[in-house]
C-alpha cells in the first residue's frame, strides 16, 4: 500500500473541513476525488501533501507515518501540481524543470549533474515543452505553463503524484492528453495519481476509484460505475443529472438536464409540415425528437428535427450510401446533421399516413412499402442471398409524449410485432421459400417522441401507448402493402 | 554527446560572466579610490596596497601624503561602500525571492528604518551591551532590523494572506515613516550634532576608516555564507511557499535562516553607514535582466555589482558638486526611484 488515509479529519487552525477520510491507493491506481465546491476536496489534498496537518487519525505512507518523513524525504515519494503557479522573475523553462531535482540533491555542490540533466531533458519530453526549454515560462500560454509545472513534478520522480483541478486552464485537446499520458504513466511507471477533477466525465473516463465528498464528508469511494450513480450524484450536486452510458467504452457518462419553462403544448405533431414529392417526402417538425431508427441517416438514438424517406429506382446501388445520401442533402441545401433519412423503391404517394389522437397523447404513423424483397425471417437461412437490393417498408412512428429508452425498445418492438402481423394477414410471400414474408429484406424502423408532455414507462403491447402503436401500424401497413399490390385505396378489414 | 557540450558551453559562459564582473568592480575599486580632490595614478595605487599587505620596499615610490590618502582615506572609504553596497544588494536579492516580490528591499521592507532606529538608540544614549562592547552598535541594529522585518512580514499577512506585492511594501513604508518619526523625535530631544545625524541618516560611507570595515566584514561574511547555501531554496521559493513545501523545501527552517541572514547584511550595512536606500532594488533587478534570475548566480553577482555600485555612487556623491559632499543616498535615490517606477510599470503589464 503506497499511501493509506486512516479516518482522517482535519483542516485550517481548529477549523475542521474534511471529517473522518479513509482512502488507500494503491501503485497504478488513479483515484479521482469529486465534490461541489466547498466539500474540502483542496484541503484533503493539502493534508495528503503535508501542507496541512491531520488533527485526528493518521496518514501512512510506504507503511510509514506521514508525519515522519521530512520535508525532502516526503518530496521524493510525492509531487504536486498545483492550479496555478507564478512567479514574479522571468525563470526559463528549464531552470523551473531543474528545481524539481531539489528534493534529491544532498549538498550545495550537486554530484549527480549528469544524471539530473538527463532526467529533467526526460520529463521535459514527456511533458511535450522540451521544445520550450530555453524561453521565459510567462511567454507560455496558460496550457503550456501547467505542462511545465507538470515536468517540474515528475522531475521529482514521485511515486505519487497530487494534481488540483489539472486540467483547468488547458483546452479540450490538451485535457485529454495530458490524462491519456497520466494515466500511462500510471501503468508504466508503477505511479500513483490522486487528482481533484472537475469534470464528472473525464473522472469517470479516467479513474479507477473515485472519492466523492460532500461538505467534508467521504459519501462514496468506489469504482465510476458504482459512484456515479444518478440519484446520489444528483444529491451531492444538488443538480439535475442523468446518467447515460458511454458509447465506447464500459464507463457512464453523466449529462446536466437545462431546466426550461416552455409550457409543453399538445399540438407538436399537429405543426409538422409535411411536404411529398415523387423525389422525396420531408417531415419538418418544430422542435427535435429524440429517435431511434435504423435508418441510413442518423441511425441508433439521435435528436432530430427534420426526416426525409426518398425515393430511389430499384438498381440504386452505391458502396458508401450515407456519403451519396449526404450529397443529395447538400445539394438539397438541408443540413444532414437535424436529418434521419431513409430510402424506398416504393412509389412515395403511395404512403399511408395514420394519425391518432388519444386523451393524453398523439401518434403519427407513416408506412410506405415495397414488398419485392420480402422475406420470411424463419426461413430465410435457406436462401443464398446476400446482398440487399431495395424493396422495403419503411415505418415511421411518431409519439407526442415523453418515453425513457426502455419505453422506445418497446414501441420498436409493438411496431415489428404489428407489421409482421399485417404481412401475414395480406398473405405477403417470400418468393424464395414460398412461405409468409415477415418483412423485406431492408426494412426500416423509426420511433420518435417529443419528450414533453405525458411520462410513458412502458410501450409494449397491452399499455395506451403500446395498443395505440401497433393498431396504427397494423392498420398503416396493410393498407401500404395493400396500394404496393396496386389494389387500390381499398380497406380489407 | 550534445549533453555534455551544451554543459561545457554553459559552464564556460558562466565563468567569461564572472570574470567580466569580477575585472568591472576591480576598476571601480581602482578608479574609486583615484579620484577625488587630488588624482591619483593607478599604478600609485597598486604600489600602496601591495606595499602595505606584501612586500615594503613597494612604498618607497609613493610620497607619504599619497600613502595616507590611499591607505587611511580612500582605501577604508571604498572597501566600506563596497561591503555596505554588496550587503545592501544580496539583502534585497534575498527579501525578493523569499517574498517572490520584485519591489521588496531592505529600505522598502523598513528593514532599514528598523536597524536605523536601533543604531540611534545607541548611538545617543550611549548604550554599550556588556561582552559586546563596540560590537553593540551593529548587533543592536541587526535585532531591530530582524524584529522590524518579522512585524512587517507578520502585519502583511494578517491583512492580505496572499502577500501581495503592493501591500508589503505599504506596509512596509508604514513602519518605515513610523520609525523615522521616532528617529526625528529622538534628534530633536538631543539637540546637538544634527546636521551630522542627519548626514549619517541619509547614508554616507566616508570617513569611517578600517574599524567600520573590520565591524562590518564578520556580518558581511556570515551573511553571504548563509545566503549563498540557501539559493536553491531562494529559487523555489520565488515560486511561492507552497510550491517550495511541495519541492521539499525545510520552510521553517530556511525561513529563519533567509531572513535572519538578510537582517544581519542589513543591519550591520545600516550600522556603519546609515540607511542607503534603493542599493538592494536597483542592483538584482539589473542582474536578472542580463542573466537572469537563477539564485545561484544571482546572489553572488548581485554582490560585486551591488558592491560596485555604491563605489560609484559614492564617487558621484563627493565629486559632483565638489568640495561639497552630497549624502550617498541621494545619488542612491536618483537612480533607485526610476527603476522602481519601472519595475512596478512593469508588474502592471503582466
Amino acid at each position: 500500500m503506497l499511501l493509506q488515509l486512516k479516518n482522517v479529519t482535519g483542516g485550517y487552525n481548529d477549523l475542521e473541513i474534511v471529517k473522518n477520510i479513509s482512502i488507500s491507493v494503491m501503485k497504478g491506481q488513479f483515484l479521482g476525488i469529486l465534490g461541489p465546491n466547498g466539500s474540502g476536496k483542496t484541503t484533503l489534498l493539502k493534508i495528503i501533501s503535508g501542507l496541512l496537518p491531520a488533527s485526528k487519525g493518521e496518514i501512512f505512507l510506504n507503511e510509514r507515518l506521514l508525519s515522519s518523513y521530512s520535508a525532502k524525504t516526503r518530496a521524493r515519494e510525492i509531487a504536486v501540481l498545483p492550479q496555478k503557479t507564478e512567479s514574479a522573475f522571468s525563470y526559463r523553462v528549464k531552470e523551473i524543470v531543474a528545481l524539481g531535482r531539489y528534493p534529491h540533491q544532498t549538498s550545495f555542490f550537486q554530484t549527480k549533474r549528469m544524471e539530473d540533466e538527463q532526467i529533467i531533458n526526460e520529463a521535459m519530453k514527456q511533458t511535450k515543452v522540451f521544445e520550450f526549454k530555453d524561453k521565459f515560462l510567462h511567454a507560455l500560454s496558460g496550457g503550456e505553463q501547467q505542462r511545465v509545472m507538470l515536468a517540474q513534478a515528475l522531475a521529482q520522480q514521485p511515486k505519487l503524484l497530487l494534481l488540483d483541478e489539472p486540467t483547468n486552464h488547458l483546452d479540450i485537446s490538451f485535457q485529454i492528453g495530458l490524462l491519456n499520458s497520466l494515466k500511462n504513466w500510471v501503468k508504466q511507471k508503477s505511479l500513483a495519481v490522486i487528482a481533484i477533477l472537475h469534470d464528472l466525465n473525464i473522472a469517470s473516463l479516467y479513474c479507477d476509484q473515485i472519492l466523492l465528498l460532500e461538505e467534508g464528508r467521504q459519501i462514496a469511494l468506489n469504482k465510476p460505475s458504482i459512484v456515479m450513480e444518478e440519484v446520489q450524484l444528483a444529491k451531492v450536486y444538488k443538480t439535475a443529472l442523468k446518467r447515460n452510458e458511454h458509447p465506447i467504452v464500459p464507463k457512464p457518462l453523466i449529462t446536466f438536464l437545462p431546466t426550461s419553462d416552455d409550457g409543453a403544448t399538445r399540438n407538436i405533431i399537429d405543426s409538422f409540415s409535411i411536404s411529398q414529392t415523387t423525389e422525396m417526402m420531408v417531415i419538418h417538425s418544430p422542435v427535435p425528437f429524440k429517435t431511434l431508427s435504423s435508418a441510413v441517416l442518423g441511425a441508433g438514438f439521435s435528436w432530430k428535427r427534420i426526416f426525409i424517406n426518398r425515393h430511389v429506382p430499384k438498381n440504386y446501388h452505391y458502396d458508401d450510401a450515407q456519403a451519396e445520401f449526404n450529397s443529395f442533402l447538400t445539394a438539397k441545401k438541408i443540413n444532414s446533421a437535424e436529418v434521419i433519412g431513409m430510402m424506398t423503391a416504393a412509389n412515395l404517394e403511395k404512403a399511408v399516413i395514420v394519425e391518432k389522437k388519444e386523451s393524453n397523447f398523439s401518434l403519427l404513423v407513416i408506412v410506405t412499402a415495397g414488398l419485392s424483397n420480402a422475406v420470411d425471417v424463419s426461413r430465410s437461412y435457406f436462401s443464398t442471398e446476400t446482398k440487399s437490393t431495395i424493396g422495403t417498408i419503411n415505418t415511421w412512428v411518431f409519439i407526442e409524449g415523453n418515453l425513457p429508452e426502455a419505453a422506445f425498445v418497446q414501441a420498436l418492438m409493438t411496431a415489428t410485432e404489428a407489421k409482421v402481423k399485417a404481412l401475414h394477414d395480406e398473405e405477403v410471400k417470400d418468393p424464395v421459400t414460398q412461405t409468409i414474408a415477415t418483412g423485406t429484406s431492408t426494412d426500416c424502423t423509426l420511433i420518435s417522441a417529443s419528450q414533453t408532455g405525458t411520462h410513458f414507462d412502458y410501450a409494449g403491447t397491452i399499455t395506451p401507448l403500446g395498443k395505440t402503436i401497433g393498431h396504427a401500424v397494423y392498420e398503416a401497413t396493410r393498407t401500404a402493402i395493400q396500394r404496393d399490390k396496386g389494389e387500390g385505396n381499398v380497406i380489407k378489414h | 554527446m550534445p549533453n555534455l557540450f551544451i554543459l561545457k558551453f554553459s559552464t564556460n559562459k558562466i565563468i567569461v560572466r564572472y570574470v567580466f564582473s569580477v575585472i568591472f568592480l576591480l576598476m571601480a575599486l581602482l578608479v574609486g579610490i583615484a579620484l577625488g580632490s587630488v588624482s591619483i595614478p593607478f599604478y600609485q595605487i597598486i604600489m600602496v596596497i601591495l606595499g602595505k599587505t606584501v612586500y615594503t620596499p613597494f612604498l618607497d615610490h609613493v610620497e607619504p601624503m599619497l600613502q595616507n590618502i590611499i591607505w587611511n582615506i580612500r582605501l577604508p572609504r571604498v572597501l566600506l561602500a563596497l561591503f555596505v553596497g554588496g550587503s545592501l544588494a544580496l539583502a534585497g536579492a534575498a527579501f525578493q525571492g523569499f517574498l517572490k516580490n520584485p519591489l521588496a528591499d531592505p529600505y522598502t521592507l523598513g528593514v532599514s528604518s528598523g536597524a536605523a532606529f536601533g543604531a540611534v538608540i545607541v548611538l545617543f544614549f550611549g548604550v554599550t551591551i556588556p561582552l559586546l562592547g563596540e560590537m553593540t552598535l551593529p548587533i543592536v541594529a541587526i535585532f531591530s532590523g530582524f524584529i522590524t522585518l518579522l512585524f512587517v512580514i507578520t502585519f502583511t499577512k494578517v491583512i492580505n494572506r496572499q502577500m501581495a506585492v503592493e501591500t508589503i511594501i505599504l506596509t512596509g513604508i508604514i513602519f518605515s515613516s513610523f520609525l523615522g518619526s521616532f528617529i526625528s523625535l529622538m534628534i530633536a530631544l538631543t539637540g546637538e550634532e544634527l546636521r551630522q545625524i542627519i548626514n549619517w541618516l541619509m547614508g554616507s560611507v566616508s570617513m569611517r576608516g578600517f574599524e567600520y570595515v573590520k565591524l562590518q566584514l564578520p556580518f558581511f561574511i556570515a551573511g553571504i555564507l548563509i545566503l549563498l547555501f540557501n539559493s536553491q531554496e531562494l529559487n523555489a521559493l520565488s515560486f511561492g511557499e507552497e510550491t517550495a513545501k511541495h519541492l521539499g523545501v525545510n520552510l521553517q527552517t530556511r525561513k529563519i535562516l533567509i531572513l535572519l541572514s538578510a537582517a544581519l547584511l542589513t543591519g550591520s550595512a545600516v550600522a556603519v553607514s546609515g540607511t542607503i536606500g534603493f542599493v538592494g532594488l536597483v542592483i538584482p533587478h539589473l542582474v536578472r535582466m542580463l542573466w537572469g534570475p537563477d539564485h545561484k548566480h544571482l546572489l553572488p553577482l548581485a554582490c560585486i555589482y551591488g558592491g560596485a555600485f555604491l563605489i560609484v555612487a559614492d564617487l558621484l556623491a563627493r565629486t559632483i558638486i565638489a568640495p561639497t559632499e552630497l549624502p550617498i543616498g541621494v545619488i542612491t535615490a536618483l537612480i533607485g526611484g526610476p527603476v522602481f517606477a519601472m519595475i512596478m510599470f512593469q508588474l502592471r503589464k503582466v
